[in-house]
C-alpha cells in the first residue's frame, strides 16, 4: 500500500465570495493521491485545474473542505514545510521567475529551503542540463524564447528534488521534441525517486500517458479513471470540450470510411496491428 | 499586402554587454493572401521574426519591406501608426497584450484607438466574446482574473476587433482546450478566406501547420533555411530530422502503416481526414484485387 500523498475533501473555492451570482470556481471537488502516482488533470478552460494546483501548494485556502498535502492539514503553519517538498511550474513562467539571472532563478528555491551553497550549485548545474539550458546560466529569464522560459521553470522545480511535481501546462510552448524530452526526463526522475507527478495538459497523447486522469467540467469532478476508462467515454469527452487521442480518432474516421475495426485503439501501434491482421492477406 | 525580409539581420540589446544575436541574413516573401506557418525548435527566432512584421522590433541589419514601407534600423516610429492598423499580432503569451481594467475595454482599446466609433466598437468586441467561446459575464472582469485559456481568447479577440489586414499568430493554441483550439483555428482561417487576409502562424503544432498552410517556413539558429509548400516540406523527413522536426501525425501513421502492410499510399496525407481516406482506398483496391 502507498500512501496517500495529497487529498482534498469537499473543497470549494470561489474567487468572489461576496457575488452569489459568480458560480465557485472549484465545487465540492474531492480526490486523493497516492505517492509516486503521474495524474493528469484535463478539462476545458476556465475548469478549475489551475485553481486546483494553487489549493494544493497553499497559494489558495478552500472556502470549505480540506486540503492534505504530504500527511498534514494544509494551513498557515504547515505551509512552508509542505512546500519545500512540492516543485510547481506555473502556467505562465514570467510570473514565476524571481532571479536576475537564469542560475540565480533556479537558486531561489533552494536558497529559500536552506539547502547549503555547494549543493546548491551542483543542483542548479545539474537541472538545468536536464533541460537542456546550461548554456543559459547567465541570461536574464524574461529575456528568453517562450520554450526557454518554460524549460528554465521546469528546471528551478527539479531542482527542489521534490517528492511532488505540479505542473501546470509547463510544455505547451515547447516544439513536440522538447515535450517528449521532458516528459522522458520526468519519468526516468520518477522511476528514480518514487517522484509523485500531477500534470495539467491539454495535450491529450500525454494525458493518455497518465496512470489516472481526472476530468474537470465547470468546477465538478466530471470524470476520473485510467486513461482506457476515461477515454471509452468518447463522446462525453467531446461534449466536455475535449477530445480523444490520435488512434482513436483515426479508429473513428476509419470506420466512417468503410474500414472495417472492431476495437478501440489508443495507440497508433495497435490501429495499424489490426488492420495488418484483418487487412494482410488481401 | 506583401511583406518581404531581406537579408534581415537582429540582435537583442545591441551595443551592450548583453547583446544577443538571434536573427542571421534572414529572407522571407510572405505574399499578399497567403497562409504561411513559420515552423522550428525553442529559440530557432520565430518571435523575433514575427515582432518585425509590424516593426515592433525593427532589423538591425537589411530591411523588412511592409507593403509600400521600408522598415530598417533607425526608422522613426512616429510613421508606423498604419503599420500597426494593418497588421495585428497576437503575441505568444496573452498577458503581454492585456492591459485594460475590463475585457471590453480592453477589447475596444485597438478599434478607438484607430478612430472606429464606440458603438461600432462595442459591437464589435461583444460579437468577439462570442465567436470566441467566452462567457457573457466575461466583458465587465478584470482581464487578469481569468484563467489562462479565457486570457488568450481576450488576446485573440482584441487583436480581431482592429480587422488588420494582416493576421499574425504567435502559437495562438497554446493553452486552449480542444475545442477552442479546433474552433478558433477554423475561425483564422474562415476570416483568411473570406476577407482576403494575409496570415502568418508559428506553432509547434506540425498538424496546423500541414493542414491550414500553403507556405512552410522553416527556422534554424536564427536563420530562415528552408521555404516550401506543406506537401514539399512534409515529404522531406530527412531534412526535418536535421532541424529536430518531425511530420504531422497523419504523415507518421501513414509511414507506419506502409512499412507494416507493405504497399504504398498514393498521396501523403495532411490531414487525418485525408489519412483515413487514402488507407480506406487502398484497402478497397487490395480487395478488389483478390
Ligand atoms: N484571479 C481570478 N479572479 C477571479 N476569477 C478567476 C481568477 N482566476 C480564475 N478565475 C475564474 O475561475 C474559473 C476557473 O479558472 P482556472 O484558472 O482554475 O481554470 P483552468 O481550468 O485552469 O482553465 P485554463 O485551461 O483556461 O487554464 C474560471 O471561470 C475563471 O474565469
Ligand atoms: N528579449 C530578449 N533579449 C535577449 N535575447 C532574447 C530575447 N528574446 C529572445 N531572445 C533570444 O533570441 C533567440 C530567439 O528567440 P525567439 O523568441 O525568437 O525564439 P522562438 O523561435 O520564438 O522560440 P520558442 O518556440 O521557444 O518561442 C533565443 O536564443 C532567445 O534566447
Ligand atoms: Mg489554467
Ligand atoms: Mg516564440
Amino acid at each position: 500500500m502507498n500512501s496517500i500523498i495529497m487529498s482534498l475533501e469537499n473543497v470549494t473555492f470561489t474567487y468572489a465570495p461576496e457575488d452569489e451570482s459568480v458560480r465557485p470556481a472549484v465545487a465540492d471537488l474531492s480526490f486523493t493521491i497516492e505517492e509516486g502516482e503521474w495524474i493528469a488533470l484535463v478539462g476545458h478552460n476556465g475548469s478549475g485545474k489551475s485553481t486546483i494546483a494553487k489549493l494544493m501548494n497553499g497559494l489558495l485556502f478552500p472556502n470549505s473542505g480540506k486540503v492534505t498535502a504530504m500527511g498534514k492539514p494544509m494551513s498557515e503553519e504547515t505551509l512552508w514545510d509542505i512546500r519545500s517538498q512540492m516543485g510547481m511550474v506555473f502556467q505562465n513562467p514570467d510570473n514565476q521567475f524571481v532571479g536576475a539571472t537564469v542560475q540565480d532563478d533556479v537558486a531561489f528555491a533552494l536558497e529559500n529551503n536552506g539547502v547549503p551553497h555547494e549543493e546548491m550549485v551542483v543542483r542548479v548545474k545539474e537541472s538545468l542540463r536536464q533541460v537542456k539550458m546550461e548554456d543559459y546560466m547567465d541570461q536574464e529569464p524574461h529575456h528568453l524564447s517562450g520554450g526557454q522560459k518554460q524549460r528554465v521553470a521546469i528546471a528551478g522545480a527539479l531542482a527542489l528534488r521534490p517528492r511532488l511535481l505540479i505542473l501546470d501546462e509547463a510544455t505547451s510552448m515547447l516544439d513536440p521534441q522538447g515535450r517528449m524530452e521532458v516528459i522522458e526526463t520526468i519519468r526516468e526522475l520518477r522511476k528514480a525517486t518514487g517522484l509523485t507527478v500531477i500534470s495539467i495538459t491539454h495535450d491529450l497523447e500525454e494525458a493518455a500517458l497518465a496512470d489516472r486522469l481526472i476530468v474537470m467540467n465547470q468546477g465538478h469532478k466530471q470524470l476520473e479513471g485510467s486513461p482506457e476508462q476515461v477515454f471509452r467515454s468518447g463522446s462525453e469527452l467531446i461534449k466536455l470540450g475535449l477530445d480523444l487521442p490520435f488512434a482513436m480518432r483515426m479508429t473513428h474516421l476509419l470506420r466512417k470510411e468503410g474500414v472495417d475495426i472492431k476495437g478501440e485503439h489508443m495507440t497508433e501501434d495497435e490501429l495499424v496491428d489490426e488492420l495488418w491482421t484483418s487487412y494482410s492477406k488481401m | 499586402m506583401d511583406i518581404l525580409l531581406q537579408d534581415v539581420g537582429y540582435s537583442y540589446a545591441k551595443d551592450t554587454p548583453f547583446e544577443k544575436r538571434a536573427l542571421h541574413h534572414v529572407n522571407l516573401h510572405i505574399p499578399s493572401g497567403s497562409y504561411t506557418a513559420i515552423i522550428g525548435h525553442t529559440g530557432s527566432g520565430k518571435s523575433t521574426v514575427l515582432q518585425h512584421l509590424n516593426a515592433l522590433l525593427k532589423p538591425t541589419e537589411g530591411t523588412v519591406m511592409i507593403g509600400e514601407r521600408k522598415i530598417e534600423e533607425g526608422t522613426k516610429a512616429k510613421n508606423l501608426r498604419d503599420i500597426r492598423r494593418q497588421v495585428g499580432i497576437v503575441f505568444q503569451f496573452p498577458e503581454q497584450q492585456l492591459f485594460d481594467e475590463t475585457v471590453l475595454k480592453d477589447i475596444m482599446f485597438g478599434p478607438l484607438n484607430y478612430g472606429v466609433p464606440e458603438e461600432e466598437a462595442s459591437r464589435r468586441a461583444r460579437e468577439l466574446v462570442q465567436q470566441l467561446g467566452l462567457p457573457e459575464d466575461v466583458l465587465e472582469k478584470s482581464p487578469f482574473d481569468l484563467s489562462g485559456g479565457q486570457m488568450r481568447r481576450v488576446a485573440i479577440a482584441g487583436v480581431l476587433a482592429m480587422e488588420p489586414d494582416v493576421l499574425v499568430l504567435d502559437e495562438p493554441t497554446a493553452g486552449l482546450d480542444p475545442r477552442g483550439r479546433r474552433e478558433i483555428m477554423d475561425l483564422f482561417y474562415r476570416l483568411h478566406v473570406e476577407k482576403g487576409l494575409t496570415t502568418v502562424l508559428v506553432t509547434h503544432s506540425m498538424e496546423d501547420a500541414a493542414r491550414y498552410a500553403d507556405q512552410i517556413a522553416i527556422m534554424h539558429g536564427g536563420k530562415c533555411v528552408v521555404t516550401g509548400d506543406p506537401v514539399t516540406i512534409f515529404s522531406n523527413e530527412e531534412q526535418l530530422h536535421d532541424y529536430r522536426l518531425e511530420p504531422p501525425r497523419s504523415v507518421r501513421l501513414q509511414r507506419q502503416f506502409e512499412e507494416k502492410m507493405g504497399i504504398k499510399l498514393d498521396a501523403i496525407s495532411l490531414t487525418e481526414e485525408a489519412l483515413a481516406k487514402n488507407i480506406a482506398q487502398a484497402l478497397q483496391k487490395g480487395r478488389d484485387a483478390e
